[in-house]
């Protein structure tokens, strides 16, 4: 039995930490992690919640194959229901806290309430106990994570917190763990802010044992490991370059959205790219990349890790930034960098450090920083609204506004608002690249066309991992389609996204999926976990929680014109690369995505749809 | 052949794939707080470094054991901890300069790396050859090697 089958419930208002057991009846309908914190979710809370009262619930959950030998299991979801939507929210994160989490023997955490000062959770095994965090509250990811270690006099422990952007309420505020890694999107950290909860510390040293049958599972796990090592997206392409290894590949395919998506190719494509980190730079002779590393349990690595240049104007004078740290992933290098036509790789890498060291994600700022710079080229926003002059492709005026929403001063709680909300107040609501509230990740729909199907019906707003057709349509995994086609790509998505909650649900990283399809999950689970968990029931278990995730969204008030694109997606034309001409394809997808689903024309899961999935 | 564990840390990822297989070897679960060999995060340089038994060959842990519990295994040049004989007096963790040999509160003995008769898990599951399992005589022969092609422009004789 792979899960602990033991919850943590936390009352902040009372302040009190009480144990239940499981659901199991639910875990065998809804795996783990994302599927069955959504299922306890959505059963107790209700979908008109005000995202920020003491009324929404914050669950932090793992997999049955988090904590296990399982290739990339260590992974562990925040979900709560979103400030920046107001849809479900789930933000999956890597390193060691939720592997951790797991060891101390339990599965989940839902945290209700709200404390009346700020707290933070202390977990040790069995054990746990809120304590003040008065003396916490203000500082960054960075300080919190040292400062707990002294307090509890215990250097292993691993910690989950909130940097002053989740205190102050950005709305895209991010919960960090282990330094760098993030639950990044949908404003997870705002809700924990809203909460009053600094941080939570874990030490498990029970481990995870019970599994099945462990012969089995050592021998698909290894199996399993063989693919990736073999596959040359995550045996090669992922240790080396990362995920940035997609810059100059979505660049040509012209798909990379540039300056607020007003263009879909990047001048400076080539500075911001994997090769560019590492080069060696002209003034220190060291490359910005320092080395790769691993999460939990992952034999990919394709995480980064790089060190600043110490004469860059970033940091000149800052030694507190010279460390090494989390380096750009491929989705902050676009969203800092051709989200506002930057291309100085210092600049980004800096604004990506403090993005986790102040907890928010980089993706929704990047993005609205895009909006804010054509509002200022507009003439809408002025140089002393801003605080700087912020033209598009100015570096300076990312990493002050970096600064500025971190520490919450200047026009910082403005950017904080996210890209829908500042664009709305200043009168151009259709400047705001986003799907219900979410900005866009680097993947310009009128290039990948899929995606754009995929934006728009993503359970949590715009987001790559919910279904990344970028796989089928420029890697060709698992089969190559036309991404300048929208034939098909219902069923595409479809696929994706139900195959993406079984991964998400596993407690794995979805970044297998370039090399692993769930016939290389089934086994593992399988073996690892009481239940039918064969390739025909994962199926059903996918769709069922991308349906559930659904009702949610349809009963909070979202409907069929929610699943929409921007206006300058759906009728400004691409102006180079090999989608010049074509705008995104959405309306000749969605009315078959539904049908797909077992949908009615408003977006609607069937009587019959949900009984077939038995919700 | 005398093995042992071999360690290059440039090569670590810190997955820690190795630490839940020994624990796994040992207590038949997937838990790093039980393993014998432990990787070392050093966010500020990157660098990740695993670390564990030496099996020194005058060890101070066997020496200070005041009821010979610890006993070389000749096979594989193991320190080997007899848990029937071990009363879990702690001197050897005080002995050991390294810190490899540690208390369990669990079992009242103490625990280290035994090189799992042989077939050390730790090595097998690690995924970039950070840990390997090598002639013990031999442990610096990449080195050697690499050393070795950088003198070859230099070699005399080596003309073309």
């Amino acid at each position: 039995m792979a899960w602990q089958r033991k919850i943590l419930r936390v009352d902040l208002t009372a302040g009190t930490c009480t144990s239940e057991a499981l659901n199991m009846d639910w875990a065998m309908a809804y795996l783990g992690q994302r599927g069955l914190a959504t299922k306890y979710f959505v059963e107790e809370v209700a979908p008109s919640v005000e995202p920020l009262s003491p009324a929404n619930k914050l669950i932090f959950a793992t997999g049955p194959l988090t904590g296990t030998m399982a290739s990339t299991g260590g992974r562990y979801s925040v979900i709560t229901k979103g400030p920046l939507t107001g849809a479900i929210a789930c933000s999956n994160s890597g390193g060691y806290w939720g592997a951790e989490l797991k060891m101390a023997g339990w599965d989940m955490i839902i945290l209700e309430g709200r404390a009346a000062s700020p707290v933070y959770l202390h977990i040790e095994n069995d054990t746990a106990t809120l304590h003040d965090a008065s003396a916490l509250w203000g500082k960054t990811t960075w300080d919190v994570e040292p400062a707990l270690r002294k307090i509890h006099q215990d250097s292993q422990l691993k910690i989950s917190s909130i940097g002053r952007a989740g205190e102050n309420g950005v709305l895209y505020a991010a919960v960090i763990n282990d330094l760098h890694r993030a639950a990044g999107r949908s404003g997870v950290g705002a809700v924990m802010g809203s909460k009053n909860l600094k941080a939570i510390a874990v030490r498990g040293t029970k481990g995870v044992a019970g599994i099945k049958d462990p012969k089995a599972f050592m021998k698909a796990t290894q199996a399993a490991k063989a693919v990736l090592a073999g596959n040359g997206v995550t045996g090669e392409g992922l240790p080396k370059f990362g995920t940035q290894v997609l810059m100059n590949v979505i660049n040509e395919v012209g798909a990379m959205p540039t300056r607020n998506f007003r263009d879909v190719q990047f001048e400076g494509a080539k500075d911001i790219s994997a090769e560019a980190m590492h080069a060696p730079r002209e003034t220190d002779g060291k490359a910005n990349l320092v080395t790769n590393q691993a999460c939990f349990g992952c034999t990919i690595a394709c995480g980064r890790i790089s060190k600043l240049d110490q004469t860059h104007y970033t940091v000149v004078n800052k030694p507190e930034y010279w460390a090494a740290s989390g380096g750009l992933e491929y989705e902050a290098a676009w969203a800092l960098g051709s989200a506002n036509g930057v291309n100085d790789l210092e600049a980004l890498t800096y604004a990506n450090f403090v993005c986790n060291e102040d907890g928010f994600d980089p993706i929704s700022f990047g993005a609205t920083v895009g909006a804010v710079m054509e509002l200022y080229q507009m003439g809408v926003l002025t140089k002393e609204q801003l605080g700087i002059e912020a033209p598009f492709g100015s570096a300076k005026a990312l990493t002050y506004f970096a600064e500025c929403t971190a520490k919450g001063e200047g026009f910082g709680p403005e950017i904080g608002l996210g890209s829908k909300r500042l664009t709305a107040k200043y009168g151009h609501p259709d400047l705001s690249m986003t799907v219900k509230g979410q900005e866009f990740p680097a993947y310009d729909p009128r290039g990948i066309q899929g995606m754009g199907l995929a934006y728009a019906t993503s359970n949590r707003g715009a987001c790559h991992l919910r279904g990344y057709t970028v796989a089928s349509e420029i890697l060709g995994i698992p089969v190559k389609t036309d991404p300048l086609e929208t034939d098909g790509k219902a069923g595409l998505v479809k696929a994706f996204q139900d195959a993406t909650a079984v991964f998400d649900s596993a407690g794995i990283c979805v970044f297998t999926s370039f090399a692993w399809t769930l016939v290389d999950v089934a086994p593992q689970l399988e073996a690892a976990c009481e239940g039918d968990w064969s390739l025909d029931n994962l199926n059903v278990v996918g769709e069922r929680i991308w349906n559930m995730e659904r009702q949610f969204n349809n009963a909070a008030g979202f409907t069929n014109k929610d699943d929409n694109l921007p206006k300058r997606l759906l009728t400004e034309a691409a102006k180079t690369g090999p989608a010049k001409g074509l705008v995104a394809g959405l309306d000749k997808m969605l009315p078959e995505y539904y049908a797909e689903r077992g949908w009615d024309t408003e977006g609607r899961p069937t009587a019959t749809t949900l009984e077939r999935l038995s919700l | 052949m005398m093995k042992s564990l071999h360690i290059e840390a440039a090569k670590c990822t810190g997955c820690l794939q190795c630490e839940m297989a020994c624990s796994f070897e040992n207590y038949g679960v997937f838990n790093p707080a039980k393993s014998r060999i432990k990787v070392f995060d050093f966010h500020e340089t990157g660098l990740k470094v695993p670390y564990t038994c030496t099996q020194c060959a005058e060890a101070w842990c066997l020496k200070a054991c005041p009821v010979d519990a610890i006993t070389k295994d000749k096979s594989t040049g193991a320190m080997m901890v007899n848990e029937a004989t071990c009363v879990g007096c702690k001197v050897c963790t005080i002995a050991c300069p390294f810190g490899t040999i540690n208390y369990v509160a669990d079992t009242g003995k103490v625990q280290k790396c035994d090189l799992c008769e042989g077939s050390p898990a730790c090595a097998d599951a690690c995924p970039t050859g950070a840990i390997t399992y090598i002639d013990a005589d031999s442990t610096g022969i990449d080195r050697m090697r690499t050393w070795a092609a950088k003198l070859e422009n230099q070699t005399a004789g080596h003309a073309d």
